[in-house]
């Protein structure tokens, strides 16, 4: 994994080719982004209220401030 | 010369038990009573020194009525320092006061363990009770909106037309980095209704300035109740602002505008951005999540909410480099609140998703969208008003906040003290550990002063007209070195 960094440290630090490597690292994090979303997505999906409409319709506030 | 920036803010939190017929009144009423009969002492507030009409342009407004004071309902304050009581339908927990924006962060985030706590605390207490759920947020989606309101110390001699001049702008644009998002519309605000509003609140505001919170509700509020010592201090109340899940939002919410308040002080009004139509601007700019609207200022030239607010972090970059920003208690937090303000607008203007680690609204957005993708929903479906609306549910096994990668600035535990032990920066140290120390003899307080009843003499107020007196600096050896509530007051009086 150190060494991994370390290459991906060195090709960015040669600017003229940063073109041409720069693509598989923005894919990886855009991949590891959407594997946290979805893990996001997972977890409300078992945390979401099951009767939605109810819950929704049943939420009214009158009066404050 | 600014004064210390002391602040605080006031929660009003939605509350539901699933079955619309029940009283808010009593369900609100429940929850601070379970919380407070856990408390060695019962005290009540004070209402002597209120006066929630007075009105900082010096007259009261024919129609404007003064929002209601309703003693009747039920009322404590914490060792922390703070207020937790009824106000009309909702359990409100007013922060105590604090020194710096990170402290006003570490105590609004002790309201929220002190609703969760009086959540238990119901079931506990009143078995046969439905159980009562809480959410931080600040509209039920059917037009009915409840406030979280922030105060800021200010100086008596600082012309309230000036920060009226200062302060509409910073508090129309802000909502980019400190709205809290919201599905939809619900009120006859808008044209076109737009999908996704930046803040909660904007469509409820109708007016530039006034002294009225729940009518005709203004961008800014005139109540002149300044809690402390009228001949030095006022005290700003901000009543437009989103309650916040985020911490960082929360952070540059009151940090900005601390700051922005202080320069006012220090410098006096430097080229103020006049808008044309503050409360239409507030809503446009809610309007628009893609943040590319244009506002229109009255000599004629457009601005997006970005770019106002770029004009506002300049000018107290300038200020903080000239050696201003001593009123905000910290260096560090000063340079932070820079960073983080400059960080905000650059993520928002470049790749707003890139916030969705900071900013409420942008990650509410994200997780509605990509939800509404994996289940292919539409917009309006239940399904997604029902996450738009337990974003900001307490119950940890339902909150979709604290699953979403919220960025954390206080840790647990500080925030844990913080639900007992008051801030040591301000008067709240005095009136918090007074009553941790003395439950009995303190018998009732408020923001400006305790009444202590030691059996035998009249009844002794002390009176805190100075937020910045009665700190640990000054009390803390005090305090620890009397044995009674009667050696205290012989020491104060000595």
């Amino acid at each position: 994994m150190a060494e991994q960094e370390q290459t991906r440290r060195t090709t960015t630090s040669t600017t003229e080719s940063q073109d041409v490597e720069a693509p598989p690292a923005d894919r990886d994090s855009s991949e590891q982004l959407k594997a946290e979303l979805d893990d996001i997505l997972d977890q409300i999906d078992q945390v979401l209220e099951e009767n939605a409409e109810d819950f929704v319709r049943n939420y009214v506030q009158k009066g404050g401030e | 010369m600014a004064v210390s920036k002391v602040l605080g803010i006031e929660t009003e939190y939605g509350i539901s038990t699933g079955r619309p017929g029940d009283d808010p009144i009593v369900m609100s009423t429940l929850l601070v009573n379970a919380f407070a009969s856990k408390l060695a002492h019962h005290i009540r507030w004070d209402f002597d020194a209120e006066s929630p009409g007075a009105d900082a342009r010096g007259r009261v407004q024919p129609g404007s009525l003064a929002p209601m004071i309703e003693t009747h309902l039920a009322n404590a304050v914490l060792t922390n320092g703070a207020r937790f009581y009824v106000d009309h339908a909702h359990p409100e927990y007013s922060s105590p006061e604090v020194s710096t924006p990170l402290e006003a962060v570490r105590y609004d985030r002790a309201g929220e363990e002190v609703l969760r706590h009086a959540m238990a605390d119901v079931a506990r207490s009143y078995p046969n009770a439905p159980p009562i759920v809480v959410f931080k947020n600040n509209s039920d989606a059917k037009g009915n909106s409840y406030g979280t309101h922030e105060n800021y110390l200010i100086a008596r001699d600082l012309s309230f037309g000036d920060v009226i001049a200062a302060m509409v702008p910073h508090l129309v644009s802000r909502q980019v980095y400190c709205g809290a998002g919201k599905l939809g519309a619900e009120t006859t605000s808008f044209d076109g209704p737009p999908q996704f509003q930046i803040s909660q609140r904007a469509e409820f505001f109708e007016a530039v300035v006034g002294l009225e919170t729940t009518l005709k509700r203004p961008i800014i509020n005139t109540r002149d109740e300044p809690h402390a010592d009228a001949t030095r201090f006022r005290r700003l109340h901000v009543i437009i602002g989103d309650a916040n899940m985020s911490e960082v939002a929360t952070f540059l919410k009151v940090g900005t505008t601390a700051l922005l308040l202080a320069m006012l002080e220090d410098d006096g009004l430097i080229e103020p951005i006049e808008l044309a139509d503050p409360v239409g601007a507030v809503r446009t700019i809610s309007a628009d999540p893609s943040l590319n609207a244009t506002v229109e200022l009255a000599d004629g030239r457009t601005l997006t909410a970005l770019e106002i607010q770029e004009i506002l972090l300049g000018q107290a970059v300038r200020y903080v480099e000239r050696g201003g920003g001593e009123a905000i208690g910290d260096p560090s937090q000063v340079v932070e609140i820079l960073r983080r303000w400059e960080g905000s607008l650059h993520g928002l203007a470049t790749d707003s998703p890139s916030m969705s680690a900071t900013i409420d609204w942008v990650a509410k957005k994200r997780v509605l969208e990509a939800f509404a993708d994996r289940h292919r929903l539409s917009m309006g479906d239940p399904k997604l008003r029902a996450m738009d609306l337990q974003y900001h549910d307490l119950r940890p096994e339902r909150s979709i906040a604290s699953r979403v990668g919220l960025e954390q600035l206080v840790n647990q535990n500080d925030v844990d003290r913080a639900v007992t032990e008051p801030p040591r920066g301000t008067r709240a140290y005095f009136r918090g550990s007074c009553l941790a120390k003395f439950p009995r003899e303190v018998v009732t307080a408020n923001w400006d002063s305790l009444v202590f009843d030691l059996g035998t003499d009249p009844l002794r107020r002390v009176p805190m007209m100075d937020p910045l007196r009665g700190t640990a600096d000054h009390t803390e050896q005090l305090l620890g070195s009397v044995r009674s509530a009667q050696e205290l007051l012989a020491r104060i009086e000595s």
